[in-house]
């Protein structure tokens, strides 16, 4: 295989990851000052925080990687929706603070997953970004398991609320264990995981979480995909990167 | 300065107790919430430290406005930081509070209903990237100016929480500076965006500190418990006298024509702010006032069925366990 075609995968897989933390940081931001209780302000800006520094690494390391000279930030604010390669999942709408905690569990659960198998990375670079993520993401998902466990083991109402989530969620989760082209090459030289290897112990550990928290896994083996290749967003992308990049497109070459 | 127009209580308390309780503050013992305070005290306090909390919480909204708008994922990294660190404060502030014995959800309500205030500058809007790079500079750098004397205060848990509050309020009014300093030197859009940010925030800015000292009813009382370190005009010249020459620096215009250097007093001149302004806007009539606590208030009531929820489960957990020992 060509140097070149291999850099454009491992830069795929990189975006895959960059997309997901700048969206999903993105996402968890436009909580700020709006959350039921000042301790939950607090960690969904230190989420936030997090996935957007993560973010830095893995999309500065994409731009490197691709040898165009693009920085991360040209990556984040100057790409348009069909060269975004994140889980459609991290984009869905925040709507109530269950619906948020619950795309940002099943999201953890599956970022501890893959930050783990990373950490073994064949590349150093990939290795150290997982190395110093995976302790960050280690308490997203220790706190966000907890809140859907206490949301879903509470009140008949945030019972209700927490199981509709879970059904509105569920067919966005499968796209994660789908695997490409860009994938085998991953594999092949031992940069990352085959998504579908992570599937099993995924399955234990959400299922365990949502076990205890009296939650019940819908009945289904559908998933939405098109995300994390580019072929088909949702609608909401869109509108979400009108606002994250209008000051950088409304001023193009400015520096801020 | 981010509680303002504080009324202090009067006091009826004994008064052997009372001058024994003065002397300790005139020793510049700190006051601890298990030693006796008069009520007076103890309910300025709570009002003020209640309205500098409350600012906090509700400061987190102009910010948050450009969290999702930030140009770049370093800055938007910083903003989000900022605006932890500020829940943060609020978060202290409400602790110091409960010391005082009023509960951090009895002030909530009290801030939903009106009844309690926050700052005014929380009721102008941002409008423009570099009103955040403005309010870093010059609202933080405001609240500086009041905390720095208030680390001094009696009350021993607001002295300490301004301790811990003024270090990273530096911070932000040094990144807010960087911030629209970036926009001072960038291009002409850019300049025309700091020199709007900085026109429409300054008057505003100098109401922080609250009215005249002429107009500025009961800070005698509070001066003598030391909740109160230094007089509104005080702070305010100070406030004019560090600023001016970093708008300078900025190359930006000045934004009060009446900004001038009076060598006799060693102080810069400024115009005063239009107090009937500041009056409308404590009153709820500022630019801001209804939109900021319709969010808080929707905060709260949207949140209602999350803090149920969770308490429910708390409740469960600990009634299991005692089931099971
Ligand atoms: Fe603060
Ligand atoms: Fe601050």
């Amino acid at each position: 295989m060509s140097a070149a075609t291999s850099n454009e995968a491992f830069t795929q897989f990189l975006l895959r990851m960059g997309d997901n933390t700048l969206i999903l940081g993105h996402r968890v931001s436009e909580w700020c000052g709006h959350s039921p209780v000042l301790e939950e302000d607090i960690a969904l800006a230190n989420t936030a925080l997090d996935l957007i520094g993560q973010t830095q690494m893995w999309l500065g390391l994409a731009g490197e990687i691709e040898g165009k000279g693009q920085t991360a930030d040209n990556l984040a604010f100057l790409r348009d929706v069909w060269d975004f390669r994140n889980l459609l999942l991290v984009e869905m709408p925040n709507g109530d603070f269950g619906q948020t905690l619950m795309r940002q569990f099943l999201f953890d659960a599956w970022h501890s997953i893959q930050l783990g198998r990373l950490m073994s990375s064949s590349d150093e670079r990939v290795a150290a970004i997982a190395e110093k993520t995976s302790k960050e993401v280690a308490y997203h998902l220790e706190r966000s398991a907890d809140t859907v466990v206490g949301l879903g083991d509470g009140t008949e109402e945030s019972h209700a609320r927490m199981q509709d989530a879970l059904d509105y969620l569920w067919p966005y989760v499968g796209e994660m264990f789908q695997s490409d082209a860009v994938d085998a090459e991953m594999v092949a030289k031992g940069i990352a995981p085959d998504p579908a290897s992570l599937r099993e112990e995924y399955d234990a550990l959400v299922g365990r979480i949502l076990a205890t928290a009296t939650l019940t896994i819908p009945d289904t083996a559908f998933g939405h995909k098109g995300g994390r290749t580019g072929a088909m967003h949702t609608e909401h992308l869109g509108h979400l990167l009108t606002q994250m990049q209008w000051l950088q497109r409304a001023y193009p070459g400015s520096e801020w | 300065m981010y509680a303002q127009m504080v009324q202090s209580e009067a006091t009826k308390d004994d008064p052997e107790k009372l001058a024994a309780f003065q002397a300790r503050i005139d020793r510049d013992e700190k006051i601890e919430p298990k030693d006796w305070m008069p009520e007076g005290y103890r309910k300025t306090l709570i009002r003020q430290i209640g309205q500098h909390a409350h600012s906090e919480i509700v400061g987190q909204l102009p910010e948050g406005n450009w969290i999702t708008r930030a140009p770049t994922l370093e800055r938007k990294a910083i903003l989000l930081a900022k605006v932890q660190d500020e829940a943060g404060h609020g978060l202290y502030l409400y602790c110091a509070t409960e010391t005082l014995g009023v509960s951090r959800d009895e002030l909530t309500e009290m801030l939903l209903d009106g009844r309690m205030k926050y700052s005014s500058i929380f009721n102008y809007p941002t409008l423009n990237w570099a009103d955040i790079g403005a309010v870093g500079w010059l609202v933080d750098g405001a609240a500086i100016i009041n905390q720095v004397p208030l680390q001094r205060t009696s009350f021993g848990p607001y002295s300490r929480a301004m301790i811990r509050v003024c270090k990273e309020e530096s911070f932000h009014a040094r990144q807010g500076f960087d911030a629209i300093r970036k926009m001072a030197e960038g291009t002409p859009e850019q300049k025309k965006m700091a020199q709007n940010a900085v026109d429409r925030l300054w008057f505003p800015a100098l109401m922080m500190f609250g009215p005249s000292d002429k107009d500025s009813t009961h800070s005698a009382q509070s001066m003598a418990w030391k909740i109160k370190m230094n007089t509104n005009d005080e702070l305010r010249q100070k406030f004019v006298d560090q600023t001016v020459p970093q708008i300078e620096f900025l190359g930006l215009d000045l934004p009060d024509d009446g900004i001038k250097w009076n060598e006799e007093r060693g102080h810069y001149d400024y115009s005063d702010p239009d107090w009937s302004e500041f009056f409308d806007v404590i009153k709820g009539n500022g630019p801001c006032n209804v939109d900021r606590l319709a969010a808080r208030n929707k905060a709260w009531k949207d949140g209602a069925w999350v803090r149920d929820g969770l308490l429910a489960h708390a409740r469960k957990k600990a009634a299991a366990k005692v089931a099971a020992e």
